[in-house]
């Protein structure tokens, strides 16, 4: 954006070497501190069990180990089955959620829309009141009957008023209204234009809602905790939840899974570890590469539209 | 369907002044699809819910034929849950620490967002920042699950490393999960820590969009670097940071879920320092089941969230117009 002027202004705009060094050891402390506690974990996740009922959790264990990892694989059934669940939860969500978050959002933006200032209104208005955890649960247990339903880890995220805020003011800067006025003369249908037009050029747009949106599935554990008590439909994130109350929970599953012999010396503080660090790669590896999107939402959504 | 309105007339079918009230429904039937899914959403997720506070006026009573019916049938008591709430000792515990909290934040994010905003952008190797940048944004793209293992990992009173540091020191070890005095620290400390790479993104922004002549002109001036922070960076940071500050206010009723119960590994020892309205209401709902207490909680904290929009909205309008959400 800026790139040239910050080239030409370094000189004067920046600190003096001095400074410069001091805030460089500052902030690369600080950034260490951000990122130091998650090797901290893939090193527990490799240390031997022995090691930490002996020493404790250490940044150098005396034994290194993959024998977390290959409990598992070999074992840890409901680590698989939560993994597929939270991929399903994902993928299914990040789907929906673009997609009716994307549709409100043109058709909104539509002036030809004669009700476009009704459903803005009506979506806006939830961004001013929280109906609350209680009368949510209420309607997704009572009236949904979603209880230890897979959709009740779904459907409470599947559409964003956020996102359509960012997807609105996307579509009024960057589509050209001549664009879809000529394709109309030309008598294309309005779903046409939708897919054929706008969509292409809504991708920068549609990535950067897509990202938030399923960053917020992989990550929630909270529609868990109030709806699912089932194995089954146990979500990774809210595993953890789950494992970390309680210690037991991992050994447990196994014994019930036909695997006694091997539990009495399973390694379940590395295997905790394991699967921290099983929910927390995914992001670790991908975030990087996508952080420029995310600071695109982050600044769009501050746009007013 | 797909055909959709063919339509060669420049004037957009669907808002033709002379059209009655269903022809314009179908003129328009395209949008009104597009904005279907979006809409049950709303009026399932929000308007529906919305109604259910209804519940805080009632002794709420399950039945076995749904839920309208539950609260049709649930008798009305008033203002007796609120009355409830009010009287019992966790209202002031919550009020105290959902307000303390929040304020601490708002203020520390506020001033540190700033600090590492400012300070990024006047950083001279622009590689070296990007690696900061990201590792700084690392925390805020994880959930508090994750979090509260690598806290625990420090924390933990028999194999946590800060106890061993402690030890190694020749200090006495602290059982942190059972000593409340220390986690109000903690707490600030991890709240603003996971949020800084993120928060600070908008100053750092907003200070690389100064115009560098403001510089120069300081510079011929003989302004030294404090005193171009001071006298260009900072007054140009200051309407954005006011009107953040503005607008999270808004959210001081409002507490991370996660941060307040997760991180504390939900250890009772530490109820008086870690109960906010959020933890305060799962617990209601989940351990003693009170439907109607619980909702008028909730309730409350909505009412008040909303007035503090409404009148940090207000302020707004008043001293940035153009900033106003409505």
């Amino acid at each position: 954006m800026r790139k040239k002027k910050q080239i030409t202004a370094v000189e004067i705009r920046k600190f003096g070497p001095g400074a410069n060094l001091f805030f460089n050891i500052f902030l690369g402390i600080f950034a260490l501190s951000c990122i130091l506690p998650f090797f901290f974990i893939i090193i527990l996740s490799l240390t031997q069990e022995s090691d930490i009922t002996t020493y404790g959790y250490q940044f150098w264990p005396k034994h290194w180990t993959f024998a977390s990892y290959q409990y598992l694989s070999k074992m840890g059934h409901q680590v698989l089955v939560s993994l597929g669940v939270t991929i399903f939860v994902t993928v299914v969500g990040t789907i929906m959620n673009s997609l009716f978050s994307s549709t409100y959002a043109y058709a909104i933006s539509r002036k030809d829309f004669a009700y476009a200032r009704f459903f803005t209104i009506f979506a806006l208005i939830s961004m001013l009141f929280v109906p609350g955890m209680v009368p949510t649960y209420l309607i997704v247990t009572q009236m949904l009957g979603l209880q230890d339903n897979i959709w009740a880890l779904i459907l409470p995220m599947s559409f964003g008023v956020y996102n359509v805020l960012i997807m609105r003011t996307f579509f009024k800067t960057s589509i050209p209204e001549p664009i879809i006025e000529s394709a109309r003369i030309d008598g294309a249908s309005e779903f046409k234009i939708f897919w054929t037009i706008v969509v292409p050029l809504a991708i920068p747009g549609i990535a950067t809602i897509s990202l938030f949106t399923s960053l917020g599935y992989w990550n929630d554990w909270m529609n868990a905790l109030l709806y699912i008590n089932k194995d089954s439909v146990t979500p990774l994130q809210y595993l953890l939840v789950k494992i970390q109350n309680n210690i037991q929970f991992m050994t447990q599953n196994m014994a019930n899974n036909g695997a006694v012999a091997g539990a009495a010396n399973v390694p379940s503080e590395g295997m905790r570890f394991a699967i921290v660090v099983v929910a927390t790669l995914p992001i670790a590896l991908t975030y990087p590469f996508f952080q420029k999107y995310f600071v695109k939402g982050m600044t769009i959504g501050g746009v007013k539209g | 369907m797909t055909q959709g309105v063919t339509n060669t007339d420049p004037v957009p079918v669907s808002q033709k002044p002379d059209l009655n009230f269903f022809q314009r429904l179908w003129a328009n039937r395209v949008f009104l699809l597009m904005v279907l899914p979006g809409s049950i959403f709303l009026i399932v997720f929000f308007y529906i819910p919305v109604l259910a506070n209804v519940v805080a006026f009632q002794d709420f009573q399950y039945s076995d034929q749904g839920f309208i019916y539950s609260v049709l049938h649930s008798p009305f008591v008033g203002f007796q849950n609120f009355k409830f709430f009010f009287k019992s000792a966790d209202f002031w515990l919550v009020l105290r620490n959902t307000v303390g909290y929040n304020l601490t934040f708002l203020l520390l994010n506020f001033f540190f967002a700033i600090f590492f905003g400012v300070v990024m952008s006047q950083m001279r190797n622009q590689r070296l920042l990007k690696v900061y940048q990201t590792s700084m944004l690392f925390p805020y793209f994880l959930s508090w699950a994750i979090l509260s293992y690598f806290v625990y990992a420090f924390l933990s009173s028999d194999k946590g490393i800060l106890n061993h540091m402690i030890q190694a020191m020749g200090g006495t070890p602290i059982d942190f999960y059972n000593s409340p005095w220390v986690w109000p620290f903690i707490i600030i400390f991890l709240g603003v820590w996971k949020g800084i790479g993120y928060n600070s993104i908008l100053y750092f922004a907003t200070a690389m969009g100064i115009d560098p002549s403001y510089y120069d002109a300081a510079m011929i001036d003989g302004a030294n670097k404090w005193q171009q922070i001071k006298n260009v960076t900072l007054p140009h940071i200051l309407p954005v940071a006011t009107l953040m500050l503005i607008l999270n206010i808004g959210g001081i009723f409002r507490s991370d879920f996660g941060l307040f119960y997760l991180i504390p590994r939900s250890s009772g020892a530490l109820i008086n320092v870690t109960q906010t309205f959020d933890t305060f209401i799962y617990r209601a709902l989940t351990t003693t089941n009170d439907i109607g207490m619980s909702t008028a909680a909730g309730l409350l904290q909505s009412i008040v969230g909303a007035l503090l929009i409404f009148i940090s909205n207000w302020v707004v309008r008043r001293k940035q117009p153009e900033s106003a959400l409505f």
